[in-house]
This record gives C-alpha cells, structure tokens and sequence, in this order.
C-alpha cells in the first residue's frame, strides 16, 4: 500500500536479513553504553522517560492542589480553618506543579524527546549535527532539574513559577537553587535549540527542499530559533535576582532602590516567546498527525509553515499583555494589546487549515487521531478565550483570576500536552518497536478529553465570577464549581493513569510494529521500527513532497488548487 | 444571513449583560466591561461552532469506510479561502481591540470631581487613609454615585486590589503609586480581594467596599471613621473587632495555635522568652503597645520578625481595645 515514493538504496544483506539486524536499543548493552550514547535517538528517548517521570510529578502536586480546593470553605477573616494543608503548603505545591510542569516537562516535551528522536530521520541524517553537544544538553537538563529537586527538598519554593520580585527577593523559601535549577535548564533549551537550526540547514536529505519538509521539521525550526534567542535573556534576569538575593544589591527589590515591575518585563520578555516554544512543536505534531491519517496532500502547506515563523517573530513582542494592570505606560498596554491580536491571525489561519485538511480525505481515526481531534476542541477554545485576555478593558476584570488559569491550561495542556500525547501515540510504534493498544488508546483518550473539560471549563465561570487565582481558601459562593473542578481533575489523572498501563503492556508484551503502520511518506517511516543504530542503510534520496500519498485521487479535476 | 446583521445581532444581544454566571455590575464601568465581554463570548461562540461542526462533520463524512485504501481529493489549498479566513478574524480582532481600547481609557482616566482615599497594602490586609480628614479604616466606606479615586501603594511586596462587582484591579506597588478610580452605582456592601500572590495569607487579604447614603457617610466621617457612632461600647468588643478587621487575625490566634506569630490566647501576664536572649515576666501593657508600634524590638524565640509596623494606623483608643481584647483572653 505504502509505495515507495522515496528512493532508499538499502544494502542487499541488510533488507533479507529481516529482524535479525541489531537496532538502535540493542547495538550496544549496558547502563554506561546508555550514559555515554551520542545517538539521538537514545537521548531522545532518555529525555521522554525524564520528561514523562515529571509529568507524573507535575500531576501529582496538581492533584494535591485540587484537593485541597475540594474542602471546607472558609468564612473570610473569622471562621478560618484548615483543611488539608497550610496556606505556606498549599503555596509551595502550586508553585512546584508550575515550575515542574513548565521547566521540565512542556518545554522539553516535544523538542528535546520527540524532536531529537525524529528530527534527524525525518532529514535523513545519521544525527544531529553536533550529537556530543546533545549528550551535554542532556545532562545539563539532568542537572538543572536535579537543582530544581533539592529546592523541593530544602523547603520548596512558594513564590510560584513566575518568582515575581519583590517577593521571590525577600521569601525565606529556597529561591535560589530553584532559580538556579530553571538557570541551568535554559542552557539545555538553548543547546538543543542551537544544535536543530544547524541540523535542520545543513543535514537534509539530496531533494529534500525547505517545501519538501515534513511540517514537524518547520516547527522544529520555529521552535529553535525562539529557544536560543529568548532563552539567554530568562537566565539574565534569573542571574540579577539570585545577584540581589545574595548581594543585597537593588535591582527588582523597592527597599534596596530597585523596580519590582523591571523583573516582570525581563520575565516575560523570555516567558510569552516561551509559550511558543511550548505550543508550536505541538501544531508540528498535529499537521503530522491529521495529514498522515487523512491520506491527503495539507491544506495550505506554505501558509502553515510561514505561520509558524510569523508566531515566532510576532510573538516576542507581546509580553506586556501580561502586565495590563501592572501599572506600565498606557501606551505600552494599547500597543501590546494590539500586538497580541496580530498575533491570533496566524494561529487562526492554521487552525482552518487543519480541518480544511479532513475535507475529502480518508480518515484514519485511531488513537492519535483521537487525540489530534481532542487537541482541535481544546485548543481552539483555549485560543479563542485569549481574546478576552488580549483586550484591554475586559482583561482588567479577568487578570489574575481563574479565568487566566483555565485559558493557559487550554492551552498548555490542551494543546502541547494532548499533541504531546498524540505524538506518542502517532511514533511509538517506530521508537519501540511494538503497537499500542488502540482500544485502551481511545478509552484513554476519552478520560483525558472529558476529565479536562470537567477541571478547567468550570474555571472559566470561576474566573469570570471573580475567584483568584493562587488562593489556598475562598469564600463560599466559589465552593461548587471548585468542587466539579476537583472531580475533572480526578478523571483526567485516571486518563493518564490508563495511558500508563498500556503503554507498560506494550513494550512487555504489545504486538510488533511494522515499519510503516500508518503509511507516512517522511524519511523515518523508511528505517526499521525501531530504527538501526545509523538510522538508514546509506543516504536516502527524497523526490516528492511528504504528503503526496497513493490515495490521492489526481485524475479529479484540480478545483480549489493552486 | 450576512455578516453585517450577525454582527448587530450579537451586539444588541451582548448589551443584555446580566448572568448569573457573572459578579453583579455595582460600577458605571461595569457595564461596558460585560457587553464587551459578551459580544466576544458571541463571536467565540461563532467560530467555535464552526471550527468543530466541520471537524465532527468532516469526521462522520470521510471517516474511512471498509478497509482498502480509498480515493482522496487533490486539494492543496485555496487562495481565496485563506485570504478569507485571514482577513474576516483580521477585521474582527481591529474591532475588539478598538472597542476594548475606548472602554479602557474610561477606566483608565479618573475624572476631576473624584474623592481621593489612600490605600495600603501590606502582608496581610488593606488600610484605608481619608486624607482630609486623617480617618484610618480597615473598611473602604463611599458615598454612592460618588467618583473616588484610589492612590495605592505596598508596605512590602506586590498585591492587587480587585473588587469584581466594580470590575476593576491594578496592582499595588512598593515604592511607587498607582491609581484606580470607580463609580458606585447603589448602596451595598461589595468584596476586596488581593489578586497579586503574597505569600502565607494570600487568600485572606480581603477587606470590603461599604457603599453607603452620603448622609450616612458624612455621619461616618463625622464620628471619624467609627461604625458605633455615638453609643458606648466595651473597648475589647472594640478590640475583638479591630483584631479582625486590622489583619491580626491573619498571623495571630486566639485558641492556642501557632500562626505565622504567637498565639494572643494568655498572652496578658505570660513569661515571654526572645530571640536575643533577654526575657520577660509578663507580658504588659507597655510590652504590647510597643509590640504593635515596633514589632522587631522584641521578637518572640521560635518567630521570624515579619510583622509590619501599625505605627500611624491605629490612634490611642484603638490600641487599648486591642489590649483590653487581649486580657480577656485566657
């Protein structure tokens, strides 16, 4: 079915040997082989296990949030009573979901775990082009989420994971080897970054154009480029802080003669491009996705792939929309404001070009698909609530309350961590070697798409009603509604739990994978599932685009094209 | 139906702003905030049913069938589409963004007939200042229909002052002022929160907006910011209300448990032991005047020495409530 489009001279011994070829995971044995590799896809999938152990992490602390929010209310100033933990408790938890969730887990997800994996294969390289560089960023990544970990047990941090001064200066929590953790993670970020640009331009595959790349790679792209210049300028202000922290020298902290509300510019001047560095990978992902399983050429190839680019310039001029009520210049407001609606052209132009994709395709609905659709709910009413953030008059009512939290959840984990999830359903078969099970996919998948509307729809009426965020306790008019919340998150965390379970059964006992399941035309459906040590036995030749499937029906007439 | 007339529609149907879903609209601001806010939700509403009615729709239609490999279209693209769905959601996006812009310069331009009243803000509650008639109150207490403008700032750190039913926040700020003005429609009580993260009692700094007749505010300032009035009341009720109103609730107990400071529960004629070393046979009067006053004279062994100095705040009556609240204690 899957013809061969691309020509791959394979070696005459290799393609009849069939499965007795070592591969990537069994070419060399050992914990050390594993600690020295260079292989990118061995890092690759080094990075998805720490990114994965995290997300666990990340999840629980979330858990442990949500139920407190479950309990008794409290009545204002008088009636006060704890419930399950302090407000310093409940203050250090919030924080360390933040923290973990951003820093070490939706940052590297899909770049550093799926992008170095398949980064490389879908060019038709043996590896990414600095691949002892990879070894270090991994290790980097190690080590600065080994700092963010001896934070958690020296007291936590309870500044929240924007560390706003004045108060990350002044907190008696351990600051600074938390800072000095999200420090040392941007080095990786910037190494990864810096190692895909170079990769992508100087690897590619003969005949593989900039307009013959799979969509993944242009993301990627995007990707990197926000990553090594935004990146640089968090570890400055993180440096300033730990220097006042340490020093007493005045730069955020009013007592010490400096601007608490410079800190909030330098951190979101790194911190909005960075929610690009979360999201656009994750739109990479769905264009694979919904293309691959509809078996039809992407709706707008070019207008998807500029858009990336377009996000990525355009989105590091909108950081001041975070700070409408900050006390900037009202100018800077009306001028972000107005940036930040630019901004929502180029996500809205790939929105309709993914369900335009569908049209007249052949839907292949399994479980990736599932959850490429699930993103497609989610992120849309994730994109389409930051209007009401974006606007000036309407966001000073909502800054700051719950509203934000369920926008940036629809987002973040809507969008990136759905697409993320996707994506594993989509190439673990190619990783691994072994299928997963599509029955417990959708059913996974219908947990989490449920189970997430369910915890974050009914923080948008929260919000809106005026609850704030970052609250250990609240009045009791807001009980009901945290309450449905709490119950989401109990059935989101049982959707990844199952995603567990079969992921686990899958690589003791799941049915091998062949090495095209879905039929994709990219390079990495070529090599073995899973891929030999060097990737392809000699160099891969592309001649067509990535999307010009069999099933594409040329003899109809060409209405609508080009 | 053509865009011009959906667009009116949802207009004339986002000024119909009243939902249970929504804090009421106690502000002249708050209005225009809601129909702002629904006329987008009606616009998402829009886009999100025809982003997803297509995908489920396209999902049941070409959904694959059997299982051979079935013919799909050639389509790449289409120019004219694109340029549509680019340039339609453009000229929406201008118009929201323009309208928000109008609404929030309202907001954001205190007219001149506007009250003043100073507001700070410190870890954990917020005082009230009258500047002219120098009444301190744990309470913002307005006239109704009368414009009042809020010159802010922070004794600490960050904070928010944000009243939902007004529709209005700005951040508080050490080391600088920030204003906020607002217009309350009718006389009722509405809730403060802080919105800005501030650590341990983040979640209590909440105080109240009394919107009252103007003659009833006069009479307010008149017995100087005194709720009591005239009438004669025991100074530790007085107490007991300040111990409330003022924040001490926040970081100081009255049964026994350990806060964020010592418990005020037998506090009056105990055996205090401090940081430095030096001790005291019972606590008394003048211990805890100048605890209140200057809190890091004498630091509790076993506390940090975070409380902020009411120094200025609270007048000689006010202290001798709280003394006397904190004798009966026992």
């Amino acid at each position: 079915m899957e013809s061969n489009h691309n020509n791959v001279p394979q070696s005459a011994h290799a393609a009849s040997a069939g499965g007795a070829e070592p591969n990537y995971i069994n070419a060399h044995k050992g914990i050390w082989s594993w600690m020295t590799t260079v292989d990118h896809k061995r890092l690759g999938l080094m990075y998805l296990v720490g990114v994965l152990t995290f997300f666990g992490l990340g999840g629980i602390f979330a858990l442990l949030v949500r139920t407190q929010l479950l309990g008794p209310i409290f009545g204002g100033a008088s009636g006060k009573q704890e419930w399950l933990f302090s407000g310093d408790t409940y203050n250090k938890l919030f924080t360390l979901h933040g923290a973990v969730m951003v820093f070490l887990v939706i940052i590297p997800s899909i770049p550093a775990s799926l992008g170095n994996f398949f980064l490389p294969l879908m060019l038709g390289a043996k590896d990414v082009a600095f691949p002892k560089l990879n070894l270090m960023s991994f290790y980097v990544y190690v080590l600065g989420g080994i700092f963010l970990l001896f934070s958690i047990f020296t007291g936590a941090v309870d500044t929240g994971w924007t560390f706003y001064t004045p108060y990350s200066s002044t907190t008696s929590t351990s600051v600074v080897s938390a800072v000095m953790g999200v420090f040392i993670l941007g080095f990786s970020s910037i190494l990864t970054g810096v190692n895909f640009i170079v990769t992508i331009h100087k690897m590619r595959a003969p005949g593989l154009t900039w307009v013959r790349l799979p969509l993944f790679v242009w993301a990627q792209y995007a990707t990197s480029l926000i990553q090594v210049l935004a990146t640089p300028v968090l570890a400055i202000t993180l440096m300033l802080l730990a220097i006042e922290r340490t020093m007493g020298i005045g730069i955020f902290d009013a007592k010490l003669g400096g601007d608490p509300v410079l800190f909030q510019h330098f951190f979101w001047f790194y911190s909005h491009p960075a929610v690009y560095i979360m999201i656009l990978p994750a739109f990479g992902v769905i264009s694979e996705i919904i293309t691959i399983n509809s078996r039809k050429q992407i709706f707008g190839y070019k207008a998807i792939a500029m858009s990336s680019v377009a996000i990525a310039v355009i989105g590091f001029l909108v950081w001041g929309h975070h700070m409408f009520t900050s006390g900037q210049s009202e100018l800077a407001s009306a001028v972000f404001s107005f940036l930040t609606f630019a901004v929502a052209i180029p996500t809205a132009i790939k929105t309709f070009s993914w369900v335009a994709t569908m049209y007249g395709g052949s839907l292949r609905m399994n479980s990736a698909m599932w959850y490429a659709q699930a993103f497609l709910f989610l992120f849309t009413i994730g994109g389409l609530t930051g209007l009401f953030l974006g606007t000036l008059s309407v966001d000073i009512h909502l800054h700051d309350t719950y509203f934000v939290v369920a926008h940036f959840h629809y987002v973040m984990m809507g969008g990136t961590m759905t697409a993320f999830v996707g994506a594993l359903h989509h190439w673990w078969p190619k990783m691994t070697g072994r299928m997963l099970n599509e029955f417990w996919g959708k059913v996974s998948c219908f947990f989490v798409f449920v189970g997430f509307n369910v915890t974050f729809f009914s923080q948008f009426l929260l919000g809106t009603k005026g609850m704030p965020r970052r609250y250990a306790n609240y009045l009791p008019e807001f009980q009901t509604w945290h309450q449905i919340s709490t119950i989401g998150s109990y059935l989101l965390g049982l959707g990844f739990f199952i995603t567990l379970i079969y992921m686990i059964q899958s690589l003791i006992n799941g049915e091998k994978a062949p090495k095209n399941p879905w039929g994709g035309l990219s390079l990495e459906w070529e090599t073995d599932s899973p891929p030999i040590e060097h990737n392809f036995h000699g160099q891969p030749v592309v001649n067509n685009g990535p999307y010009e499937f069999p099933e594409i029906d040329h003899s109809k007439s060409n209405r609508g094209g080009h | 139906m053509n865009l011009g007339s959906a667009l009116g529609y949802m207009m004339a149907q986002a000024a119909n702003t009243t939902s249970w879903w929504k804090p009421i609209q106690a502000s002249a601001h708050a209005g225009a905030v809601d129909t702002l806010f629904n006329f987008i939700m009606y616009l998402c509403f829009f886009f999100f049913v025809l982003i997803v009615g297509a995908m489920v729709y396209f999902i049941v239609k070409y959904r694959r069938k059997g299982n051979g490999p079935e013919r799909t279209s050639p389509i790449k693209g289409n120019h004219t589409l694109e340029i549509v769905w680019s340039v339609i959601p453009g000229i929406l996006l201008v118009l929201i963004f323009a309208w928000g812009f109008k609404d929030w310069l309202a907001i954001a331009v205190v007219p001149a007939n506007a009250m003043e009243v100073r507001v700070s803000g410190q870890k954990w509650n917020w005082t009230f200042t009258y500047p002219k008639e120098g009444i301190v109150s744990a309470d913002l207490v307005v006239p109704a229909g009368q414009p009042v403008k809020l010159v802010m700032t922070s004794k600490d750190v960050l904070h928010s002052f944000y009243i939902p039913d007004f529709r209005i926040k700005r951040d508080v700020v050490p080391g600088k002022y920030s204003v906020l003005w607002f217009e309350p429609s009718e006389e009722a009580t509405h809730q403060i929160y802080c919105t800005e993260y501030c650590g341990t009692e983040h979640s209590n700094m909440l105080s109240k907006v009394k919107v009252v007749s103007s003659a009833k505010y006069e009479e307010w300032l008149a017995n100087g910011g005194d709720e009591d009035g005239g009438t004669p009341v025991p100074l530790a009720d007085k107490g007991k209300k300040l111990y409330e109103q003022r924040g001490c609730v926040a970081c100081h107990s009255i049964d026994g448990t350990n806060k964020v400071g010592p418990t005020w529960k037998g506090l009056y004629g105990s055996a205090r032991k401090f940081t430095d070393g030096t001790s005291l046979a019972a606590a008394d009067e003048n211990y805890i005047r100048e605890s209140i006053l200057v809190p890091n004279a004498k630091i509790v062994a076993g506390y940090a020495g975070v409380m902020p100095s009411y120094q200025g705040q609270l007048n000689d009556k006010q202290l001798e409530s709280i003394i006397e609240y904190i004798k009966t204690l026992k």
